[in-house]
């Protein structure tokens, strides 16, 4: 069987494939109309098509990592990665290329229907052809994913420690979600250094945001409450809330050399008092005038 | 041979180091240190780590030995000045210094050192008082 004849009977066909192709996305179930006008769907299948068979035209079925293939996969790879942010799911992504294979074997179905032989080497060919295709699809699809993966985890880290300076000399800092490590990494370092470039002496730490406390999380507090007091600070620890008391307890983790307090507020209050400050009612005294 | 000078201020010594530690140098500086708190009588230790980025786990046994020998000579060590980084590894080390006293910097340190032996802070206080009781008259 010569390859370069299916080629070039496949560019011959080219605008029946795509006819073909269109009709059976078309007339899927799974089409979402709502994420691609049918207009883009048939711009993006065109050039994919081209490509594709520019491709083949030089008889090469079987490695789709040769250079001839570069502008395909490139083409593949956009289409995928885009599908990938829109929200397409993985199935509908992939049967967007399985179905081009459904289009092609039509064709040469029509083409070859005195020649079982020959067709069923073709097709062969062309399931081999597209199931490459399919699963390097697949790869740029899970990668365009990880990529948002990961960009959203950078983001959950920036934003969840920020260093607030209630008072002067005075440092909150609410920590929101699960600690892990790398988490308490940021959070320690961010501290530790806000300490250093604000001058303060006291830092409360309110884990009132922390949804559960496990020992290895206890295990961070307290490390984060020791470099605190390395540096030279003292660190308390508020919003503990009744389950996760009940928790620590159980777990017979010692937070006994931790100052801790329910909220934020009496925390802050510990905090007045151990840099003798006061917080007084103001106006008081206009009543008593008035009253007079 | 390369030492680290020991400042004598009133009560108190003061030690600042401005070089990356390593082991004979901090043994010596713990030998020196003590030799000085018990010819001096000191009554508290100062130490300025703030130029110090590496520390491993013996310079942090160092600063706990200084600590525990001088509070058995009766002399209260302060640590100031500690970086960020530092911080962190002598936590992950285990390394809490315990017996330790720490603060942000020098002046920090040395209030707390004014708090932690009394001597001075009596006899401020005696001066104090004395005003106090001027102050009516």
């Amino acid at each position: 069987m010569d390859t370069n004849t299916t080629a070039r009977l496949l560019l011959r066909k080219k605008q029946d494939i795509l006819v073909n192709w269109m009709e059976n996305q078309l007339a899927d179930d799974t089409l979402r109309d709502d994420l691609i006008s049918n207009e883009e769907l048939n711009k993006q299948s065109e050039e994919l098509l081209d490509g594709l068979l520019k491709a083949v035209s030089h008889g090469n079925f079987e490695n789709i990592y040769s250079p001839e293939y570069e502008q395909t996969l490139d083409t593949l790879g956009d289409i995928s990665i885009t599908r990938a942010r829109q929200g397409f799911s993985p199935r509908e992504t992939n049967l967007y290329v399985l179905s081009l294979k459904q289009a092609l074997t039509d064709v040469l179905e029509q083409e070859h229907l005195n020649d079982p032989a020959l067709l069923y080497k073709e097709v062969i060919l062309i399931n081999k052809l597209l199931d490459n295709l399919s699963i390097a699809t697949f790869e740029t699809y899970l990668k365009g994913r990880e990529e948002v993966i990961l960009r959203q985890t950078d983001e959950l880290n920036e934003i969840s420690t920020p260093v607030i300076r209630v008072w002067d000399g005075i440092l909150a800092l609410p920590i929101i979600g699960t600690l892990d490590s790398s988490r308490t990494q940021i959070v320690m370092e961010n501290l530790l250094q806000e300490i250093v470039n604000t001058g303060s002496s006291i830092a409360i730490l309110d884990i009132s945001g922390v949804p559960a406390v496990d020992s290895l999380v206890a295990q961070h507090l307290i490390k984060t409450v020791s470099a605190t007091r390395l540096m030279g600070a003292e660190c308390i620890i508020s919003g503990i809330r009744a389950e996760i008391a009940q928790t620590i307890v159980h777990l017979g983790i010692d937070l006994s050399n931790i100052r801790t307090k329910s909220t934020l507020a009496s925390a802050l209050q510990i905090a007045f008092e151990m840099l003798n400050l006061q917080v007084r009612k103001t106006g008081q005294t206009s009543v008593t005038k008035l009253l007079r | 041979m390369e030492r680290i000078p020991i400042l004598k201020m009133g009560p108190f010594l003061l030690v600042t180091i401005q070089v990356d530690l390593y082991d004979r140098l901090a043994l010596n500086l713990e030998n020196d240190l003590i030799t000085m708190v018990s010819k001096t009588g000191a009554r508290g230790v100062l130490i300025d780590i703030s130029a110090v980025t590496i520390v491993d786990s013996f310079m942090g046994r160092i600063l706990g030995n200084i600590a525990s020998m001088s509070r058995i000579m009766d002399a209260e060590t302060v640590v100031v000045g500690m970086q960020p980084a530092v911080a962190i590894t002598l936590v992950e080390l285990g390394l809490t210094l315990q017996g330790v006293h720490t603060a942000l910097n020098v002046e920090r340190g040395m209030d707390l050192l004014y708090k932690k032996t009394d001597v001075l802070l009596d006899q401020n206080q005696e001066e104090e008082e004395e005003a106090a009781e001027q102050d009516p008259e």
